[in-house]
């Protein structure tokens, strides 16, 4: 049996936005899951091409977050380069 | 309305006048501007991008963490965003206090979480039309 899903909103920013090839998608991903394993998800889908490195800056309902975050239905993860501000 | 995100070239009087009031007598004023630096080659502006949601969030509370560490210090703060030429200001933060120490202070801290946390990309422009994005 097919276990319960979740929906997340993914946006990518700057080179990462260019290296997938879109700033926003959709991720349905297990309940449960957390912002390594959405990223993991993303990872998949987009094939060996999509050069994202192993842990990316990450970044939940526009708050910093760490790799184990749980994340919920409907949130918004946003995967963000090195930070240049300033 | 965006209150920490600007467009235009970044109004120093403004957010200094922002701040200020009788009973601070002291308001300290940083300007980041666009340097270029030997290794960057001719470079002639830099595009700032930026998740400009986040931006404004966390720029939020970067200012409300400065204003409960220094009670009695009020903060502006602004970032600029699109195509900012060389020699120009991309960021600015400003506080003000009732004696100096807490002005510098709040206004440095405000500056340096800023560079840590702020989601913003610099894109270089050079002279010949090439772009590329700066990773620091």
């Amino acid at each position: 049996m097919r276990g319960a899903h979740m929906t997340v909103r993914c946006r990518l920013f700057a080179r990462y936005a260019e290296v997938v090839g879109s700033e926003a998608l959709d991720l349905e991903i297990p309940d449960g899951a957390t912002v390594g394993d959405a990223v993991e998800a993303l990872r998949a889908r987009l094939g060996p091409g999509a050069r994202l490195p192993a842990r990316p800056l990450a970044a939940v309902n526009r708050e910093h977050a760490v790799w184990d975050r749980v994340l919920a239905d409907g949130d918004e993860l946003a995967l963000l380069p090195p930070l240049a501000g300033g | 309305m965006s209150v920490y995100v600007t467009r235009e070239p970044i109004d120093i009087g403004a957010l200094v006048a922002n701040v200020s009031d009788v009973g601070r007598g002291a308001a300290v004023a940083f300007l980041g501007s666009v340097r270029r630096s030997r290794e960057d080659g001719p470079v002639v502006a830099i595009g700032y991008t930026a998740y400009e949601e986040m931006l404004e969030a966390e720029f939020g509370r970067i200012v409300a963490e400065a204003r409960a560490r220094w009670p009695g210090v009020e903060v502006a703060a602004q970032h600029r965003l699109g195509d900012v030429p060389l020699g120009t200001a991309s960021i600015a933060a400003v506080a003000a206090a009732p004696h100096r120490a807490e002005a510098f202070e709040a206004a440095r801290y405000v500056v340096e979480e800023a560079k840590r946390r702020l989601p913003v990309w610099k894109r270089e422009r050079f002279e010949d039309g090439t772009a590329r994005w700066r990773e620091e």
